[in-house]
């Protein structure tokens, strides 16, 4: 997976940057959450986040998406070279539907895309429109499922799929591969990959899961500040990921 | 309301010849517009699992009417109206800066209500005895004003439903989702539960404290066993509080039972067949 290079940058970062965030600090009441973390993002490249619960990764995520308070500097470029409002796409930690939620895969999609109330008959067009969102994550069959009875690799396709509607510039998954099993964990990165050279986006997800850290372009080790930030395996040879992750009478990849 | 009238008259009852019963005839047309307005808004109680926090505003109502008389008001319902709406805004505002279990903010809120509604109406050693009607309810005492105020509000709250009920739904599946796709949630919610607080309030003397946190949860709770869809679930719910509505007049009309319990007692049965049928 090789990053794609863009020229002209203005935010004075080596090639090309699309989220560039600086001394981002989070205090909630007296805690601090999250303390001095910088780090560039260029575009189309795909960054693990992995820390302990509590280790600031929602709230990292929240600020970029604007729903937090926090001190330092969060900006985003375009591709030209120039400073713009980011579409962002947020794909949500799997939420947990009762069975019996009346909510269909294609009322979620309606609720969020469009202003047509869902109560009333749904129009073709509309239909069609979330049918060819669904394409993209080969989610074709599972327009008319009730949410509660989506499995879990089918629940983070569904969410990702409204990501991508609009096609935002930065997507966002907050542990998208939680609750999914090991063939649905494949699809899942396989087409992540696939949108992120498609569609020119870059990614940010946060996850627990180790064994997939070989398949992105950079691990960022937070606990509350960063610890160590970099390609895959020198991350997971570090001496800090080894501190947090490996130390023995510690649970493994489930840390703290 | 003459219109309604000559209509009723058609229809085969004993009750609904001309000129007779008229108090009855306005039950009806009370119930055909109270019970779509609690079919609509259970969906949405149901789906944000406030089925406690709706009967919390029904108490807080009831304290409401009871200061209301305490001022000496003839008409107490618009003072209730505005401090269910106080309350509602409140019990929101709160809800959202604790971080404590929604269930236990709720307990909080209605037995404070209650016990506030419960010690104005005695104060001065009252009796609590006048207001023994509004635990009951009673629909046979309903005034066309009254019946007019509700169809207004059914409007309102069917205009609330085509501008945001998709922001509700996506609210109550995820809210920092829907805070993402940058929908006001404190705003949203603050809004949905005014209307409840509203609709409670004003349907209260005819229904009862005691019974018409179910006209909020029945309908929605019984269209879910059955709804696959957003549509079905609203029409399901629509016919369930209708019927029921129709038929628990009915029934309290022939055997002489309180109105609001009779309704319930139907919506019960809704639930019933639909937990039979139901599609899990």
């Amino acid at each position: 997976m090789k990053p794609l290079k863009h020229n002209r940058c203005t935010m004075g970062c080596h090639g090309s940057c699309c989220l560039r965030v600086d001394n981002l600090s989070v205090t909630m009441g007296s805690d601090q959450i999250l303390e001095q973390v910088s780090f560039h993002m260029h575009c189309g490249e795909l960054i693990a986040l992995i820390g302990p619960n509590g280790a600031g990764k929602s709230s990292l995520f929240r600020s970029i998406l604007g729903q937090m308070p926090y001190t330092g500097s969060i900006q985003f470029q375009a591709a030209a070279g120039n400073r713009m409002n980011a579409r962002i796409g947020y794909v949500p930690q799997s939420p947990s539907f009762d069975a019996s939620d009346p909510v269909s895969v294609l009322d979620l999609f309606v609720a969020s895309i469009s202003s047509w109330p869902v109560f009333l008959p749904i129009p073709n067009a509309l239909r069609t429109q979330v049918g060819d969102s669904l394409k993209r994550v080969n989610g074709s069959d599972l327009i008319d499922k009730p949410v509660g009875a989506l499995s879990g690799g089918e629940l983070q396709r569904v969410l990702l799929a409204m990501a991508l509607e609009p096609v935002p510039n930065i997507l966002i998954l907050d542990e998208p591969t939680s609750g999914v099993d090991i063939d649905g964990e494949r699809q899942l990165l396989t087409l992540l990959d696939d949108i992120r050279t498609r569609y020119d986006l870059s990614i940010l997800l946060s996850t627990h899961d180790l064994s997939t850290l070989h398949l992105v372009d950079k691990v960022i080790l937070l606990k509350q500040r960063i610890l160590k930030i970099g390609p895959p395996k020198e991350v997971l040879a570090s001496p800090e990921f080894h501190s947090l992750f490996l130390r023995p009478f510690q649970k493994g990849g489930e840390a703290l | 309301m003459s219109i309604w009238y000559q209509l009723v008259d058609l229809l085969p009852f004993q009750w609904a010849k001309p000129d007779s019963m008229l108090f009855m005839k306005n039950a009806l047309l009370a119930v055909l517009i109270i019970s779509p307005l609690f079919g609509l808004l259970s969906t949405m109680v149901v789906e944000n699992r406030m089925a406690f926090f709706s009967d919390a505003l029904g108490h807080s109502a009831f304290t409401g009417i009871a200061i209301g008389t305490l001022c000496g008001f003839i008409d107490a319902t618009w003072s209730a109206v505005l401090l269910a709406v106080v309350f509602a805004l409140l019990f929101t505002w709160v809800q959202r800066k604790t971080r404590m279990a929604s269930d236990t903010i709720i307990g909080v809120f209605a037995s404070t209500a209650i016990a506030l509604g419960i010690f104005i109406s005695t104060l001065g050693g009252h009796s609590f005895a006048k207001f023994n009607s509004l635990l009951i309810g009673d629909i046979l005492s309903v005034s066309p004003g009254k019946i007019a105020i509700l169809a207004i509000i059914l409007g309102l709250v069917l205009i609330l439903w085509i501008v945001r009920l998709n922001q509700l739904t996506l609210a109550a599946v995820h809210p920092v989702l829907a805070d993402s796709r940058g929908i006001h949630i404190g705003l949203l919610e603050s809004l949905f539960n005014c209307a409840i607080a509203v609709v409670v309030t004003l349907s209260l003397s005819w229904v009862g404290l005691l019974v018409i946190n179910s006209l909020l949860v029945l309908p929605g709770a019984g269209a879910r066993n059955i709804a696959k869809n957003m549509r079905q679930y609203t029409l399901f719910s629509l016919l369930g509080a209708i019927i029921s509505g129709i038929a628990g007049l009915m029934i309290s009309f022939y055997v002489g039972t309180s109105t609001g319990a009779s309704i319930t007692l139907c919506l019960a049965v809704f639930f019933g067949i639909t937990f039979y049928l139901r599609r899990t």
